[in-house]
């Protein structure tokens, strides 16, 4: 399998404290990843150094063999690692459909065109309807994105980050502060893409990262304390103590026996 | 995928092409808008010099609108360019280019020149690095200007100009020929702009202006395109000075002024940012008021600027600023509305 993305030895300082410590991730082509870990792992952090908002201390990132690590965010994003946010990140101003469009026509590499209107773009418009019409989007197009509610927001910060379709995609806390109702739109979203893109999912949800990932990496103190298959990680005792809370020493009594 | 579907999505992507078209089509009151300002050439004739003066202001506030409006870029300091325009033109001039086109060509291919070096500079910072910035620049300048006698003439101003005929005519004490140079330079730069914040280019600005971190996390150059609207927008600033350089043929210190600086923004807040008409109307308002003003209280006419600068802020310049634009459009029955958003 090809890799297609990779970290080694990732180090990130900020003055004394460590923020992440020696982290080495492969994501295969066509993974479905999850990144796991309490609230001040570094799981952020990490993301930074990932998109080139951060540049590390020390280590480095290859996306799909080619050595990222001192690239511009949006020169990452050019060559297919796309994000999304946490909280949602979008154009206030702007409606869904020039959103989409402007996404269509930076992946077309058309962004810098100062002359031709994007309505009057047959292969732009072509794309952007497909988007919207995925994410139910259609309906709302040609509206402020300020005005729209918080699932529709929710929705088009996805879409936003499809539409560059990565090559690997980063989902952070994709279905943070959905309603129950609108959450599948959202993970079927994510389950329609293709299955050669490369999916990393930043969650604290453990229904959704059981669901999706096949494999999970734990980042506890900035450092990877275990990776493996989904099944794997569920049944670690140390897992289960940093990140579901349980007692340590509890849990290991209590599951001393299976391991022994 | 059945045949239903086919159309379906066809039938909505047509709806997409038709809104996006509406976004960009012209509406009636753009072209009652450019016709009145062509007919007042022929209505208002001894108002040549005013609507002239007014047709420069209103392209010097539509370039801040390009950087401000569109990109979110604030500028303290936009004379810089205005005045960098002015005494390109006017230097050239007098050393022999008479040609108006050619002089108006010289001094906006010099200034872009002048505004992608500086653009380096407001490429990071908050609005108010920003703001100190664009201010300072614009002192340099000024002072350069005041200093170099031998090439500006200092605080004498630039004198020795002599412009030749425009494309035959010769430019006359009235400023018909003025207002006609003027009036269709902004018409033509006017278009050009129009076509440039409807374009890929256009909306990748309005989304570094929303939220640069997102808009570089899709993909967008922000850096690039940050040097590219700024050296335009500096470009059509000196289409401004030299316009106003050329019709007046004379040009002082007053162009690089730090009031021609505060004035432009005024202008801008005036008629509001992100439609590119705010501009020209902010020019138009601020004038006339200065007009009608300057003739009731010559001494205090900036009292009452203020006073509406104040009033506008606070009642809310969207509301108050775009209030010609909305009565004319519910006289015409159509929805408020503006083009760029």
């Amino acid at each position: 399998m090809t890799v297609a993305l990779e970290t080694s030895s990732l180090v990130k300082t900020f003055g004394g404290l460590t923020a992440t410590n020696d982290v080495s991730i492969r994501l295969e082509q066509g993974d479905r990843h999850a990144l796991i870990g309490p609230n001040g792992a570094g799981k952020t952090t990490l993301i930074n150094l990932l998109t080139g908002v951060l540049r590390p201390t020390s280590g480095r990132i290859t996306l799909e063999g080619r050595d990222i690590t001192g690239m511009k965010p949006d020169r990452r994003v050019r060559l297919g690692l796309v994000r999304t946010f946490q909280i949602n990140q979008l154009f206030g101003a702007m409606t869904p459909f020039e959103t989409i469009g402007m996404a269509v026509a930076e992946r077309q590499g058309r962004g810098h065109e100062f002359w031709r209107g994007v309505g009057h773009e047959a292969q732009i418009i072509d794309d952007i309807v497909e988007i919207l019409d995925r994410f139910r989007l259609t309906d709302v197009m040609g509206e402020r994105t300020a005005s729209l509610p918080y699932g529709k927001q929710r929705l088009l910060e996805i879409a936003a980050a499809i539409a560059c379709r990565p090559r690997v995609l980063l989902l952070d806390e994709p279905a943070a502060g959905v309603p129950e109702g609108e959450r599948e739109d959202i993970l079927d979203a994510v389950a329609a893409l293709p299955a050669e893109v490369t999916v990393l999912l930043i969650e604290h949800d453990m229904d959704l990262v059981f669901r999706f990932a096949r494999r999970i990496s734990v980042l506890v103190n900035g450092t990877l304390l275990t990776e493996g298959s989904a099944a794997e990680v569920a049944r670690d005792p140390r897992v289960r103590a940093v990140y579901l809370g349980e007692s340590y020493q509890g849990d290991k009594a209590h599951q001393g026996g299976g391991h022994g | 995928m059945s045949n239903n579907e086919t159309s379906d999505i066809q039938a909505f992507r047509n709806q997409a092409a038709r809104l996006h078209r509406r976004l960009s089509h012209w509406r009636l009151l753009e072209g009652i808008f450019w016709l009145a300002l062509a007919a007042s050439w022929f209505l208002l004739p001894s108002r040549h010099m005013l609507i002239n003066e007014i047709a420069v202001l209103g392209l010097f506030a539509l370039s801040l609108d390009l950087i401000l409006g569109y990109a979110g870029i604030i500028s303290l300091g936009h004379a810089a360019f205005f005045g960098f325009g002015a005494y390109a033109a006017g230097i050239i001039t007098k050393y022999g280019v008479t040609d108006p086109l050619a002089g108006l060509v010289i001094a906006v291919a010099l200034t872009a020149v002048l505004g992608f070096a500086t653009s380096f500079l407001v490429l990071r910072g908050s609005d108010l690095t920003r703001l100190m910035v664009t201010l300072g620049v614009n002192l340099i300048l000024y002072e350069i200007a005041n200093q170099v006698t031998w090439l500006t003439g200092g605080a004498d101003g630039l004198e020795g100009m002599n412009l030749g005929p425009l494309l035959g005519f010769d430019f006359d004490i009235y400023g018909a020929v003025a207002q006609a140079y003027s009036s269709v330079v902004l018409f033509v730069l006017f278009l050009i702009a129009r076509r440039v914040v409807h374009s890929p280019f256009g909306w990748s600005l309005r989304a570094i202006r929303d939220n640069p971190l997102r808009a570089a996390a899709i993909g967008v150059p922000v850096n690039r395109r940050l040097i590219a609207v700024y050296t335009l927008s500096a470009a059509y600033a000196a289409a401004a000075g030299a316009l106003l350089a050329q019709t007046t043929q004379f040009a002082s210190l007053d162009v690089l002024a730090f009031h021609r600086s505060a004035d432009v923004l005024l202008m801008l807040t005036i008629g509001g940012t992100g439609y590119l008409y705010g501009g020209l109307i902010g020019a138009l308002a601020f004038d006339v008021m200065h007009d009608i003003l300057s003739d009731i209280t010559p001494q205090y006419w900036e009292f009452w600027i203020g006073l509406l600068l104040v009033t506008m802020v606070l009642v809310g310049r969207e509301r108050l600023g775009r209030l010609p634009v909305l009565l004319a459009e519910r006289l015409l029955g159509r929805k408020p509305g503006h083009a760029a958003e």
